[in-house]
């Protein structure tokens, strides 16, 4: 596979309450940002991840490719999937594409206007699921149930998780602060509580990928060490909580195999609940000693269809600050860690 | 360009207004199954799935690949979902060949698809905000200011748009999976038609389809094995502008010229007019067969009409624009751009039908979408390139 | 018959006592459990319901029983609008001859396709080769009213689906409608290319950079290109209206709106036109402050002057 490295990593302060911007305007101060920090005007390959229900309406990509300047006409494509999967598919063509040697990669939701949970919850199988009303926290409970049930964890090392990513995330200038949890934090569907679900923001982020000679060029100006792809892939398991044990994440598993998620430093994981970071430790393999989300994670800000691509931004992030020098970033899609996707970076 | 990508299956549902019988995965699996069929495959052999659709407003399943992950055997493996708008089944299926020109993947099957039926498309397509800053009456009263602006730039005569509504209606009585089929079809049927949106008659523009289409792409080791002919990618190439700037050509799009000249360059082709054997071109409204002529580069600009008018474009012309019927025949529209795709690979593999242009070896396929912004167009061939 | 009570009632007190014999016991027997079973004949074929004897020869059915259903194929059908009281429903509902999968022959019953207004039209879906379903009773008798009714087989679920939003303008498209709001069109130039935006989105998506430079342009302007829509919309008044995009003095990209004022034949390309604004009382930070646009009476432009708007 041809070499290819995350140079640049941008994304907004996110925002727990609607501060009153569009998606294009939350979208353009990043990606000016990132192109004056890179130098670049003009992407080889440019694609993006949103979700057209998070707007309520078709098309969401359209005002937001105002603002990466699309003139004269870009080579550019999107995903109705987290960014996360659009920097895959970036990847994928910087693979052959011996013009593609540099890749505009971003994510944004503006998931302030509507009911996440609910949106989320018509996603699944209009036959048997979404008539039911389920919501995607509920769905998310019964698998936090099923995995409390299989490996003896209790609910406090759930609110444990959850505390840690607060005070990471209290760190971070571009997560919310929030409190730690409290004592008697309230259930949202139990046996999570308020804590142990991720709580969503407006934002948006950005990514520039690079190959050859560019990678270099790039580096020299930002004085960041690129952080090169060492392995990445994606995988899915079946749709219908009730045909899988939903305890364990076989999708993750395999995706971590092959992307090759060994002898990480720090893991970047896209853990909207609590307990999928113990389920994720487990099919990641991940020991102790990997430091898991010090960006306080999904827990601290999840920032809807950018989320997955800032964890991969924030592994990346820790490699050209120089403070680590094998990570790994995951993204999830679906009801209850239905589909996963892994990259691990190295300097 | 990569490793060499060849199409080794090709599966189509019927396209029709309604298709009560089946659920949403039935009308996947469908297509998919006669693909996997094409190429003598089972669901195990394939390594990953691509599948695209437009709005998903129209069956009112955000995100849809979690529940279709298991309906398209994807259980253990990559599945990713494209969305470019009305260009999404070109993309969808230039990222599903991505994934074999890259060497990531083997075999990758792709869907498209739209069930329009279950909603309303004028409604998923242009549902109405709070803030609107515009007045857009469906996808017709988007376009049709841009074909008067077409018509009075280079003079057409009004009864071009109703050739190609007829021609491409003839074509479809060829193509046992389109949906509209009108015998006798002829000028005067057409011209008796209401204006939905002056100068755009009724059947002047595409009918409101429920279908999928799906493709297996291939290595060449595993295109070796394949029963059938395949079709190679000879090239693939994606353009996107904004929808609104200062100074933006409406009716002729830069990115359609830049997306026409990246895709000609790949496949060494100079003058697609003498070097392409036949084309399925995204024509939603009639009058577009003229643009798209002028703007892909078969002839200069204010002439496309006359190539229509001279019956270059006909079945049995030297230049055969959309033999299956195209989209004013048959249009699920977030699987229309792969079903020109897909019908570009069935003529250089020889094996459209009774809508086979004899002797095709490189043809083009093109679909766009949003307000004519957005370019998707591949070229296969016979031979491997 | 024309009284509304009958002067004579012939009824045997109790209802009759009928004994069914083996194969249609068999068969009520079976319906009563929830199963349809059919017979098999001679030559193979099997009946559905099992009569005791091959219909085609006289000749005794074996004593095979097969299970058929419970899905069936609608064969024949008439269709009642108005029932009458002995019928088994009061709303309208067709009689149909229906062959149960892996049956040979066909089953008379009353087949339910959800019509609820009496005098209600034959529905178009009701068609030979329906695909159909017993509905069974809840409480079962041996009868073979224990199927309450076939109805087609379930094709379609209805998903109302609704989800609630506070969609916000943004930053850029809020002043403008303040702007509006005032009677005032307001736009962006900008730094690059120096073109003026209107609306202003904050960003120029040819140059894809912020633009901040404030600039009020003209409620007049020429339309460029438009389209005569014969399909009602909401947002429109009435058919035949004009969408058109407009080119507002001052600024250099087009506005889509409506043009009216002007029989639909008469508007052209090149055509003056200014803002027909609502009364000031009726303002607010919307569009809608302008019903349409409507012909000034100037003369018309050259088109090579509108041409690059296009």
């Amino acid at each position: 596979m041809k070499d290819v490295a995350i140079v640049a990593f941008s994304q907004t302060r996110h925002t727990a309450e609607d501060e009153g911007l569009n998606e294009t305007e939350l979208l353009l101060p990043v990606i000016s940002e990132i192109k004056e920090q890179v130098g670049i005007s003009r992407f080889d390959f440019t694609c993006s991840g949103s979700c057209d229900y998070l707007l309520g309406s078709p098309f969401s990509f359209v005002s937001a490719l105002d603002a990466v300047g699309a003139w004269p006409p870009i080579s550019e494509s999107h995903v109705e999937m987290d960014g996360a999967w659009a920097l895959y598919e970036a990847w994928v063509k910087m693979q052959y594409s011996d013009e593609v040697e540099t890749a505009l990669v971003y994510g944004f939701g503006k998931p302030s206007q509507t009911s996440v949970r609910q949106v989320l919850g018509l996603q699944l199988d209009p036959y048997y699921l979404a008539p039911l009303g389920v919501d995607q926290v509920s769905l998310a409970a019964l698998q936090a149930q099923a995995y409390l049930a299989r490996s003896g964890a209790k609910e406090g090392d759930l609110t444990a998780i959850a505390a840690r990513s607060r005070a990471a995330g209290r760190e971070n200038p571009f997560a919310l602060h929030l409190d730690a949890p409290a004592d008697d934090a309230p259930y949202d569907v139990a046996p999570l509580k308020v804590h142990d679900v991720a709580p969503q923001a407006d934002g948006a982020a950005v990514v520039v990928l690079a190959t050859g000679d560019k990678v270099r060029e790039i580096s020299e100006r930002t004085g960041l060490k690129p952080a090169w792809i060492r392995g990445i892939d994606h995988r899915a398991d079946a749709h219908s909580p009730g045909v899988r044990d939903l305890s364990v994440s076989p999708s993750a598993r395999i995706a971590g195999e092959k992307a090759g998620a060994v002898n990480v430093e720090v893991a970047e994981l896209h853990t909207q609940f609590s307990h999928e970071e113990l389920i994720l430790r487990e099919a990641l393999n991940l020991g102790d000693d990997v430091k898991v989300n010090p960006s306080g994670g999904p827990l601290s800000a999840n920032p809807v269809m950018a989320t997955g691509l800032i964890r991969i931004g924030e592994a990346a992030a820790r490699i050209h600050r120089g403070e680590a020098r094998r990570t790994l970033g995951h993204a999830t899609s679906g009801p209850c860690l239905q589909q996963n996707l892994v990259a691990v970076l190295e300097a | 360009m990569g490793n060499p990508c060849a199409v080794i299956g090709i599966g189509q549902t019927h396209y029709t207004t309604k298709r009560l019988d089946v659920s949403i995965a039935g009308l996947l699996r469908e297509a998919a199954g006669r693909a996997l069929d094409d190429a003598q495959l089972t669901w195990a052999d394939i390594d990953a799935v691509v599948i695209g659709k437009a709005p998903d407003m129209f069956e009112g399943v955000p995100m849809p690949e979690a529940y279709l992950a298991d309906a398209l055997g994807a259980t253990g493996k990559p599945m990713m979902r494209v969305h470019t708008a009305g260009s999404v089944g070109g993309s969808t299926a230039i990222v599903a060949a991505s994934m074999i020109q890259s060497g990531v993947h083997q075999r990758v099957l792709t869907v498209a698809w739209e069930k329009q039926s279950e909603s309303n498309a004028t409604w998923a397509l242009t549902v109405n905000k709070p803030h609107n800053a515009s007045l857009v009456v469906g996808a017709g009263g988007y376009f049709a200011p841009h074909i008067r602006a077409y018509m009075r730039r280079s003079g057409a005569p009004d009864h071009i748009g109703m050739l190609v509504a007829v021609k491409d209606r003839e074509n479809a009585l060829k193509n046992p999976y389109a949906h509209l089929k009108i015998p006798g079809i002829s000028r005067e049927i057409v011209e008796m038609t209401p204006m939905l949106w002056e100068p755009i008659r009724y059947l002047e523009t595409c009918p409101s389809s429920d279908g999928a289409v799906a493709m297996i792409m291939a290595s060449e080791d595993a295109a070796k094995k394949a029963p059938n002919k395949p079709a190679w990618v000879h090239g693939t190439a994606m353009r996107s502008e904004p929808i609104f700037f200062a100074g933006r050509d409406t009716v002729s799009p830069q990115g359609g010229k830049d997306c026409a000249a990246d895709v000609y360059r790949q496949a060494g082709i100079a003058d697609p007019r003498r070097e392409l054997d036949v084309a399925e071109v995204y024509v939603p409204f009639s009058w577009y067969e003229p643009m798209w002529l002028e703007n892909l580069g078969f002839c200069g600009e204010g002439e496309g009409w006359k190539l229509t008018e001279s019956g270059v474009t006909a079945f049995d012309g030297d230049m055969p624009w959309n033999p299956s019927g195209g989209v004013l025949s048959s249009n699920p529209i977030g699987a229309s751009g792969m079903i020109r795709f897909a019908e570009a690979a069935l003529q250089v593999r020889g094996l459209a039908g009774e809508h086979q242009i004899e002797g095709a070896r490189r043809a083009l396929g093109h679909a766009y979408g949003g307000g004519a912004q957005f370019f998707a167009m591949w070229i296969v061939g016979s031979e491997k390139p | 018959m024309s009284q509304s009570s009958p002067n004579h009632v012939l009824e045997f007190p109790g209802g009759y006592t009928r004994s069914v014999g083996p194969v249609i016991g068999r068969f009520l027997s079976d319906l009563r459990d929830g199963r349809l079973v059919g017979v098999r004949t001679r030559a193979g074929r099997v009946l559905f319901p099992p009569l005791e004897y091959d219909p085609d020869t006289g000749e005794d059915v074996t004593g095979e029983f097969v299970e058929v259903g419970p899905v069936g194929t609608v064969e024949s059908f008439s269709w009642v609008p108005e029932p009458l009281s002995s019928h088994p429903l009061d709303r309208p509902f067709a009689w149909a001859l229906i062959r149960p999968d892996g049956a040979d022959t066909a089953i008379l019953h009353v087949l339910d396709v959800g019509e609820f207004e009496r005098g209600a039209k034959q529905p178009k879906r009701l068609k030979t080769g329906l695909r159909v379903r017993a509905e069974f009773r809840g409480d079962p008798k041996g009868e073979i009213s224990d199927i309450k009714a076939f109805r087609p087989e379930v094709s379609m679920i209805n998903s109302p689906t609704r989800l609630e939003y506070d969609l916000r303008p943004g930053k850029a498209l809020d002043r403008f409608f303040e702007g509006v709001a005032e009677g005032r069109l307001l736009g962006h130039r900008c730094d690059v290319c120096g073109k003026v935006i209107v609306p202003m989105a904050g960003l120029c998506a040819k140059d894809g950079v912020p633009t901040t430079e404030e600039v009020e342009v003209a409620d007049t302007g020429v339309v460029t290109t438009f389209a005569v829509n014969n399909l009602p919309d909401p947002r429109a008044p009435e058919v035949p209206f004009v969408s058109a995009y407009i080119l507002l003095d001052g600024a250099d990209i087009t506005m889509l709106a409506l043009v009216a004022g002007i029989p639909a034949d008469q508007v052209r390309m090149g055509m003056r036109v200014k803002a027909a604004w609502k009364p000031r009382e009726e303002w607010g930070p919307t569009l809608t402050n302008i019903r349409w646009f409507e012909p000034t009476g100037e003369p018309d432009v050259a088109f090579e002057t509108i041409e690059e708007y296009l």
